[in-house]
């Protein structure tokens, strides 16, 4: 899998775990696509999944061949966060995942744009991206938690029901120079904000349990990933050794 | 500066009544702005012309979408989602365009669902195969962009601007559909065939996009009158035949058309009898897709209606929110 160019080692698995991250999400949001509640969000929600599949394309490019990486990996070789592999549900649900992914990835991608690891560059370039994302995300988030009792009560559902997916986040990834505890805290605080100004409470309960902590890290996915890889991935198995 | 033009019929034509001011401006080819007098029969047929236009660009989402979580390869994939994404751009600049005739996109879009307007005939067909992408990138935005290329000319204003931002991005995803067939067509057996089914499946629906014959169109005579269409649809629809067969020689794909000759004496392809039995079928709602792009059009709105409701209530507390503070302000410093 590792080309001539290709990180290698510990950078090839922060390389290949970021760019999972983003190529997952990016394809969960792509299902929107005809789907969305306005033709406004149809634009935004086509447009961050296009940033994050752009960065995917790069991290992947680091770590070796990009469409080699996406299509012939199987589901546990995949090292994405199981966060991110949730299905959309309501918007409510993409919303609140949306949320609590594009904070935390802005927080990483400003550590990692201001150090001198291999990904320094990219971060640096994705952050502006990234900070779009998390804009939408809050601002929905205030809409949703602060709009009617309907939508307040799915928001607050949706947060508390993706909430055991974020303790993952804050998990040591190789190849990765960053504080994890100090992330995870300024995390917590951020997202404490954005909820209680959308009069929404932060959820309970554990942020991981015995089955998730790092799991997707080590390539212990959740049922749905396999499906949404088949789905993915079967044209490109079909036809092995093709251009496209 | 529009402002020129817009004032035309005001201005210019200053003592002439409403209706010979209208007349001379289209004969003159200037452009009509949404301020000016315009006749009532105009106004409706650009609003039906230009609802239909935005809802095929919305409805025409969902064929291709379709295949975004299918693509094959990464580059294939951003090009996907970010031609469906100007799609929807398209829709939002069209439904403001028709806005600007004194209708509302929430208003166009119920009929839409009712059923009262139509979109394309074309996104009725299914995507089966992933080269059915390509096939409408290369035939369906082309049979567009040799319909709206004209209308860039159109003598209503709004929509002509409009049609100047959106060909733009249309021959762009005419090329890249081009070049996907073109990669299929130079791979492998099974590629190229996939993409010779594309092609033989998208032929035909893509010369109804033209409309029905001249002799049967209801609209044309007084379109063209009013510059809102500059040719009829038999000339666009030959326009694209003379294109389109050189490019799939070019693809070494064949068009499914026997009949498809070289008339030297006209200088044009002859080409075969359009089954308009089956176009009029689609439109009447019983082509393959009809039930199921409408029925997911529904849906998304419906499945919607808390969020726009979420959003809107959420606007309404934080407007009434600043006009307390303001009122608040204002007493303060009385």
């Amino acid at each position: 899998m590792t080309g001539p160019s290709a990180a290698t080692g510990a950078a090839h698995a922060a390389a290949l775990a970021l760019g999972d991250d983003a190529l997952v999400l990016s394809h969960r949001l792509g299902e929107w696509a005809g789907h969305a509640p306005v033709l406004e969000e149809e634009v935004a929600l086509a447009n961050i999944a296009l940033d994050l599949l752009g960065q995917a394309r790069v991290l992947l490019g680091l770590a070796g061949d990009e469409d080699e990486l996406a299509y012939l990996r199987e589901e546990r070789d995949f090292r994405n966060l199981q966060l991110v592999e949730q299905p959309n549900g309501d918007f409510a649900h993409t919303i609140a995942r949306q949320l609590y992914f594009s904070v935390y990835q802005r927080l990483l991608y400003e550590r990692l744009a201001a150090g001198d690891g291999e990904l320094a560059a990219l971060a640096a370039k994705a952050v502006k991206e990234v900070a779009y994302h998390q804009d939408h995300a809050e601002h929905w988030t205030l809409r949703l938690g602060d709009g009617t009792p309907e939508s307040h009560e799915r928001m607050q559902r949706a947060c508390q029901t993706l909430w055991r997916y974020t303790g993952e986040m804050f998990q040591p990834v190789e190849g990765l120079d960053v504080d994890w505890q100090a992330l995870r805290d300024t995390w917590l605080s951020a997202t404490a904000d954005v909820l209680g100004r959308a009069t929404l409470t932060m959820p309970t309960g554990p942020q991981s349990g015995a089955w998730s902590a790092g799991a997707g890290r080590q390539g212990l996915h959740t049922e749905p990933f396999g499906r949404m890889l088949a789905e993915m991935q079967h044209l490109h198995r079909s036809h092995p050794g093709a251009s496209w | 500066m529009t402002a020129v033009t817009s004032t035309v019929t005001t201005d210019a034509y200053e003592g002439a009544s409403p209706e010979a001011a209208f007349e001379a401006a289209v004969a003159a080819d200037e452009r009509i702005e949404p301020r000016d007098w315009m006749p009532d029969a105009y106004r409706t047929t650009l609003i039906r012309q230009m609802a239909q236009h935005a809802h095929s660009e919305i409805i025409g989402m969902q064929p291709e979408a379709n295949w975004i979580t299918r693509a094959p390869s990464l580059r294939r994939k951003a090009i996907l989602m970010a031609k469906v994404q100007d799609e929807a751009g398209h829709g939002l600049y069209l439904y403001s365009a028709a806005e600007t005739l004194g209708t509302g996109r929430d208003e166009l879009l119920d009929k839409l669902h009712a059923g009262r307007q139509r979109y394309s005939s074309i996104f009725n067909y299914p995507t089966l195969t992933w080269a059915d992408v390509g096939a409408i990138g290369w035939l369906v935005d082309g049979a567009a962009i040799t319909n709206q290329v004209p209308l860039c000319r159109c003598s209503y204003g709004p929509y002509a601007r409009a049609m100047v931002r959106i060909c733009k991005e249309e021959s762009f995803h005419q090329r890249q559909g081009y070049e996907l067939l073109l990669t299929l067509s130079r791979g492998t057996a099974a590629q190229r065939e996939m993409a010779q089914d594309a092609v033989n499946r998208w032929w035909w629906p893509s010369l109804m996009m033209f409309g029905p014959p001249d002799d049967a169109s209801a609209h044309s005579a007084q379109s063209m009158a009013w510059k809102i269409k500059r040719h009829s649809n038999d000339e666009l629809r030959q326009r694209f035949v003379d294109i389109c067969v050189p490019q799939a020689e070019t693809l070494g794909l064949t068009l499914p058309d026997p009949d498809l000759t070289w008339n030297e004496e006209r200088g044009h392809y002859d080409f075969g009898a359009i089954d308009w039995t089956e176009f009029q079928e689609v439109l009447k709602g019983n082509g393959p897709c009809n039930e199921q792009r409408i029925t997911q059009r529904r849906r998304a709105h419906e499945e919607g209606a808390w969020v726009r409701e979420a959003a809107a209530a959420y606007a309404a507390k934080h407007s009434a929110q600043h006009t307390q503070h303001a009122q608040t302000d204002g007493k303060a410093t009385a």
